[in-house]
């Protein structure tokens, strides 16, 4: 099993990332610069982390979208491979068009930094299988642009889809249907504001990040 | 020719910068103040002469970089 890790300038969760895959699935991760225009071969999983890639510079992840390495991420995302943005990581998905939607600034313009719990709205998902149909999970969030907004027409297609995988229970930041995670229509690419590096062993409050690594590996 | 792209968030859209900067005039007695929005300017050279083929290419720069389309609009000048 081999995942890659893209560090852009600014990333500060790409260091998480790679011990928490490393950690919940013993797989191989690899560090990849943004810079890099080639992804290593025969990779299984690809995670885009947390930080604010270019100071967040015009737009949360709009600058990281248009990276070197985002040609060949975005690729490899539509040969299937399985594909996580997480945080900023999320923003970056949302600006390169492989996810819909896009991530406002929060309701309450506080940086909302806290364990957090989720509905796994939908455990049939490449990421979700491993939680065996349970409903709720823990992560922490840390994040003061994770008020996920889609039109109308958008909203009704993702959630008719079923493509809305994480719920908050408790809404922390104004976002629509209080929607903390969405995969692609494929359902290889998944973005999430809440952190499963940040959750993926009981030491940190909780380990139910490392289910979801576990899951995304298994089904490669 | 010199370029100005207005970004702001489209109608609809909470700008909740843009409230609170409401609330904080509304604090300073300019009680009549409603629908703030916040947004950007950015301002670039970028030669030629032809006005027609400027604005066709700032208007390619906005849907691929200066304006995220899922949640802003925005307003080219050229001159």
């Amino acid at each position: 099993m081999k995942a890659a890790v893209i560090v852009f300038p600014g990333s500060n969760c790409d260091r998480d990332c790679a011990v928490a895959v490393e950690r919940s699935t013993g797989a191989k991760v690899e560090m990849v610069w943004h810079k890099d225009t080639a992804l290593p071969d025969a990779l299984d999983l690809i995670v885009l982390p947390g930080g604010f890639s270019y100071g967040d510079y015009l737009r949360c992840g709009a600058m990281a979208a248009l990276s070197p390495i985002m040609k060949e991420v975005i690729a490899a995302a539509n040969r299937g491979v399985a594909t996580v943005g997480i945080c900023n990581g999320f923003q970056i998905l949302c600006e390169a068009g492989l996810l819909p939607g896009a991530l406002l600034r929060n309701e309450g313009l506080k940086y909302v930094c806290k364990p957090i719990g989720l509905e796994v709205t939908n455990a049939q998902t490449r990421f979700t299988a491993g939680y065996q149909g349970r409903r709720e999970v823990t992560m922490t969030i840390g994040n003061g642009e994770g008020n996920f907004f889609a039109d109308k027409e958008t909203l009704a297609r993702i959630e008719g889809e079923g493509q809305v995988v994480f719920r908050y229970l408790e809404n922390p930041n104004g976002s629509v249907d209080d929607i903390a995670g969405i995969v692609n229509e494929a359902g290889n690419v998944l973005g999430m504001m809440p952190h499963p590096d940040r959750a993926f062993e009981a030491d940190l409050g909780s380990a139910d990040g490392a289910i979801l690594f576990q899951s995304a590996l298994a089904s490669a | 020719m010199k370029a100005t792209v207005h970004v702001f968030l489209k109608p609809g859209v909470l700008d909740v910068q843009g409230k609170a900067v409401e609330n904080a005039l509304h604090g300073l007695g300019w009680a009549d103040v409603k629908d703030v929005r916040v947004g950007r300017v950015i301002t670039f050279d970028l030669g030629g002469t032809d006005k027609a083929a400027a604005e066709a290419e700032v208007k390619a720069m906005c849907d691929k970089l200066l304006a995220n389309t899922v949640i802003e609009s925005y307003r080219i000048e050229v001159a």
